[in-house]
This record gives structure tokens, C-alpha cells and sequence, in this order.
């Protein structure tokens, strides 16, 4: 496997009044270039905070993070992220939020003819060609995250970093917008890492999905690769028994194995039948 | 019911007659209040013999502004030049202010150690009395003029420094964080970030730092003398003449009043919330 991101031994600690807190430790995670791995923990678990690392917006106070074989030292547009209140520009209309993002990437090289037509590619790419002029406050949040996305997007990064993404948005929307990920990261083939807390998103949209034991001092519990092939389809995955499987992986998971891996007993024994069957998916550390 | 499919007709004459409600709504809270004040100094002027009564200062004020721009040598300019006079200090001081205090708030709020270096200085400053700087910008300038601006300066300067920097502190991190994420150049995120969100606290320090000028320049006006509001209004007091020195305090009210409706209109078209 050609590792693409590399996480090694990260921890994460902040120094608090009631003395210093850890959030997350050893962190042991190698991401393949294309693949799409999902980040599912319960709350406050601290799949934001390493999403936050990846990115750049934070770094840890131990070990390292790799992005194509350079250490991540900050944020750059290499690594897209799509925030999870869509963090639009109010007083920009979603051209010129989209069109900011494009200008600073390849506004050296291109003309502005060719900076907006990639802006309109991308917005198009979510659905929005139509609503290109409008400021955010004028469209639904559905449609803002989109917009989010396109940003990302539009800026042809090397990894696609997206923290529940879908999180405030109605079921039906989520589901929509779901299908509309899975079908531009399948002809993008951008490496994805997503944040979420919603199984059955996990499921749908990953290759691999770790599993965060519950903080303070969170680590991978365990990494689910899920085995359906793609293209996948909503409803057919439904009646799918690797589909129930993974499922019951990870809600067994989330409701039975949340703590941490003990030391010295060796990883802990699966008590749920992991639906690819392979050694690899115990525990990372 | 659908909006689309109600009767015109109706929706025209409802709307015509809400509208003329909320007019009259919107109306009688400022009418009562008029009343009232013209009320309590009728009263007054019935208690008081040298107060003029409101019938009698009319007149006055008519006069007055029958010819607004008379020129009858320094000492006797119509009302209209010393309205001039005082808005032109004003507009001078502020502008200076403005222009020395946003950039400098911009700068506050985006870089700690400056904040941490200037916050106190600022804090020390801000509380002195307006006429308290008019001595030192008579120093200064050796010239009454200059000083009444100075003292427009110093004063109006703080408000548009502390508001600017508050908004700049204010700056949603999300936003940061995507200038963060893109790498975006300092200018950029200055013109695409920092300033149509700085904007509305911005505007909120200009309009408090323009009451202040307003009200500096007339006692500024005062004691230097010359022209302007202030000074007409003290000259008229020398004069005794009681109906003249109502009518300033009027005029003074009135030009604030139209300076603030002013700067919030302004200040409506640049807030991104309500463009």
C-alpha cells in the first residue's frame, strides 16, 4: 500500500488549569493515495482534533504527520478542508467565495477567464450552476455546504479533509448530498478523510473507517475496511449482508469496545465478525 | 392561502392601510414626545421670566434663517456660515482621526504585542476631558483654529481605535481558519476578510466618534472664538439674547441628530448583514 498520509504516534495535549489534558495518544494511521477513510468516535472523542492536525490549523505536541512525504508543518490548499457550518464568506456570493479559493491556487499561471470557468466547473460539479450569484444567506444549507465543498474541490487538492460535513443538515438533504460525495470523489479518486458520528454515512461513503475509543486520551480502537464494491448504491446496499455487517461492526463498536485497548493484553478480541474476514482489521497500534 | 393566488385588489388597499398604520404607529411616539418638550418649556417660560416662551422664539428662529448667509464682517455672520464653520472643523478633525485611528485599530486588533503596547496608552487617554487637550493644542499650534480641530482629533480618534480593534478581535475564527486553509495573502485576507467584518464595528466607532466631535466643537468653539456654533452661542449670551441661545441649542441638536442619521445610513449600506 502506497502510503500517501502518514500518521505516527501522534499525540495531542493541552495544557490546562487542572494540569495538562490529554486528547489524543498515539495516533498510528497510513492513508493510501484515492482511499476514503472515515473518522467515527463519539463526541468529544477528538476526530476533529485530528482532522485539525491533518489540515494544519493545529500540531501536535508529539510524534508526526506526512502528506505525500513532507511533514506537515501548517494549513495549505493542498489539503482542502470543507468545515462543518460550511464557513462561507457572507458578504461573498458563492462565485466569488469559490472563485477566492481558485484565484490563490492557480491565479499565478492562469487568466482570470480561465480562473472563473474552473470556478463555474466546480460549482456546476455540486449542482449549483444556477445559483452561482447568490450570496449564502439567500440559499438553503443545504446548498451552502455544497458550496463548501466546491471550494474544496475547486482547488484540486491532494486530500479532501471534511469535518461532518453533513452533520446540520435534515436527514433527506444529508442523504442527497451523500450520493452527490460519492458520485465526485469516485471521478475525482481525491483522497478523502471525513468526520462523522453517522454509521451509516461511515459505511456508504468509506474504503476504511476508524473506529476512536471515547477521550480524554483517545487512540484508534480499530480500523473497519469495508469490502463492498463500488459503485454503491443506497437502497441496493440495504439488503446487502457485508453492508449489515459493517454496520453491526461499528455500532458494536461504539456501544460495547469504546475504551481504550488495555496495554499488554494484547488487543482486545473482536466480539463482532468483521465482514472481510482479514487480520488487518485488529487493532492499528 | 398562497400568496400568489390572493386577489390583487384586496392585497393593495391591505397593504395601503397597514402601511398608513405603521406610519401613524412610527409617528406618534416622536409627536407625544415634541409636545411634551415644547410643554415642560412652556412652563418653564411662564415660571422664569427671561426664558422666551416657544411662540415667541419662532419668530426669532426666522429671522434668523430668513437670511442664513448674510455677511456683515467677522462679528456678524449669518447662522448659516458658523453651521459651516463648526461642520467644517468637524469634518476636518474627524477625518484626521479616521484616518490615523482606523488603520492604527486595524493594527491593535490583528497584532497582540501592539495591543498589549497601546491598550493601556489608550485606556490612560480616552477618559480626558475634551477641553482638557485645548491648551496643549494652543501650545502646540500657537492658532485657535488648529487647536479646535486638534481637540476634535484627539477626542474623536478613540471610539473609531477601540471599535475597529473590537471588530477586528471579533472576526469569526472560522473565517480565519479558511484563509488559514488557503494560504491567502495578508492583503487578501485584509480586503476579503478582515474589512467586510470589521465594517459594522467600524461604522459603530465612527458614528460615536462623530457625536463626540459634535459635541467637542462647540465648547471647543467656545474658547477660542472666531466662528462657528459655539462661538455664536456664547457671543449671543454676551449679546443677552436668551431666544438666540435656545435656537443654538436647537440648531446644535438637530445638526448632531441629522450627522447620526447620516453615518447610519452609511453604515447600513456597508453591513454585509443587511446589504
Amino acid at each position: 500500500m502506497e502510503k500517501f498520509v502518514r500518521i505516527e504516534y501522534v499525540e495531542q495535549r493541552y495544557d490546562t488549569r487542572g494540569g495538562p489534558f490529554v486528547a489524543l495518544r498515539d495516533i498510528n494511521l497510513d492513508i493510501a493515495q484515492g482511499e476514503f477513510i472515515s473518522l467515527i468516535g463519539h463526541s468529544g472523542c477528538g476526530k476533529s482534533t485530528l482532522l485539525n492536525l491533518i489540515a494544519g490549523l493545529a500540531r501536535p505536541t508529539d510524534g508526526v504527520l506526512l502528506c505525500a512525504g513532507r511533514e506537515i508543518t501548517g494549513p495549505g490548499p493542498d489539503r482542502a478542508v470543507v468545515f462543518q457550518n460550511h464557513s462561507l464568506l457572507p458578504w461573498l456570493t458563492c462565485h466569488q467565495n469559490v472563485y477566492l479559493a481558485v484565484e490563490r491556487v492557480f491565479g499565478g499561471g492562469e487568466t482570470p477567464g480561465q480562473l472563473k470557468a474552473r470556478t463555474a466547473s466546480a460549482l456546476n460539479l455540486v449542482g449549483l450552476g444556477h445559483a452561482m450569484h447568490k450570496l449564502p444567506r439567500e440559499i438553503s444549507g443545504g446548498m451552502k455546504q455544497r458550496v463548501g465543498i466546491a471550494r474544496a474541490l475547486a482547488i484540486e487538492p491532494k486530500v479532501l479533509l471534511l469535518d461532518e460535513p453533513f452533520g446540520a443538515l435534515d436527514s433527506l438533504t444529508r442523504a442527497q448530498l451523500q450520493d452527490e460525495l460519492l458520485r465526485i470523489v469516485s471521478s475525482t479518486h481525491t483522497t478523502t478523510i471525513m468526520v462523522t458520528h453517522d454509521v451509516d454515512e461511515a459505511v456508504l461513503l468509506s474504503d476504511r473507517i476508524v473506529m476512536l475509543t471515547n477521550g480524554p486520551a483517545a487512540t484508534i480502537g480499530d480500523i473497519l475496511p469495508v469490502g463492498l464494491p463500488r459503485p454503491r448504491h443506497r437502497i441496493a446496499l440495504l439488503s446487502d449482508p457485508r453492508y449489515t455487517a459493517c454496520r453491526a461492526a461499528i455500532l458494536g463498536f461504539l456501544h460495547e469496545r469504546h475504551t481504550p485497548p488495555q496495554a499488554g493484553q494484547g488487543g482486545a478480541t473482536p466480539s463482532y465478525v468483521s465482514p472481510s474476514e482479514q487480520p488487518e482489521s485488529t487493532t492499528a497500534s | 392561502m398562497n400568496p400568489a393566488t390572493r386577489p390583487s385588489g384586496i392585497t393593495l388597499k391591505n397593504r395601503w392601510r397597514m402601511g398608513a398604520r405603521r406610519l401613524a404607529g412610527l409617528c406618534a411616539g416622536p409627536v407625544i414626545g415634541f409636545a411634551l418638550l415644547l410643554l415642560v418649556w412652556k412652563i418653564i417660560s411662564l415660571r422664569i421670566v427671561d426664558i422666551p416662551s416657544p411662540e415667541s422664539t419662532l419668530p426669532a428662529a426666522w429671522e434668523l434663517f430668513k437670511n442664513p448667509f448674510y455677511d456683515n464682517g467677522p462679528n456678524d455672520l449669518g447662522i448659516g456660515w458658523n453651521i459651516l464653520a463648526s461642520l467644517g472643523r468637524v469634518a476636518l478633525g474627524f477625518t484626521l482621526a479616521a484616518a490615523v485611528g482606523i488603520p492604527l485599530g486595524f493594527l491593535i486588533g490583528r497584532v497582540q504585542a501592539l495591543n498589549a503596547v497601546f491598550s493601556p496608552v489608550i485606556s490612560l487617554l480616552r477618559p480626558v476631558s475634551p477641553l482638557a487637550w485645548l491648551p496643549l493644542g494652543l501650545l502646540l499650534f500657537q492658532a485657535a483654529d488648529p487647536a479646535a480641530i486638534w481637540a476634535i482629533f484627539i477626542c474623536s480618534i478613540w471610539p473609531m481605535v477601540i471599535n475597529t480593534a473590537d471588530g477586528v478581535k471579533r472576526v469569526p475564527q472560522d473565517y480565519l481558519n479558511v484563509a488559514r486553509v488557503l494560504n491567502l495573502s495578508e492583503w487578501k485576507v485584509f480586503t476579503r476578510i478582515l474589512l467586510p467584518s470589521v465594517l459594522p464595528y467600524m461604522m459603530t466607532g465612527v458614528r460615536l466618534s462623530i457625536g463626540t466631535a459634535w459635541l467637542v466643537i462647540v465648547a471647543a468653539e467656545m474658547l477660542t472664538g472666531g466662528t462657528g456654533l459655539g462661538f455664536w452661542l456664547w457671543d449671543e449670551w454676551n449679546n443677552l439674547n436668551v431666544q438666540n441661545i435656545l435656537i443654538a441649542v436647537l440648531v446644535i441638536g438637530t445638526v448632531g441628530l441629522l450627522l447620526d442619521l447620516l453615518l447610519l445610513a452609511l453604515a447600513r449600506r456597508l453591513d454585509y448583514r443587511e446589504a
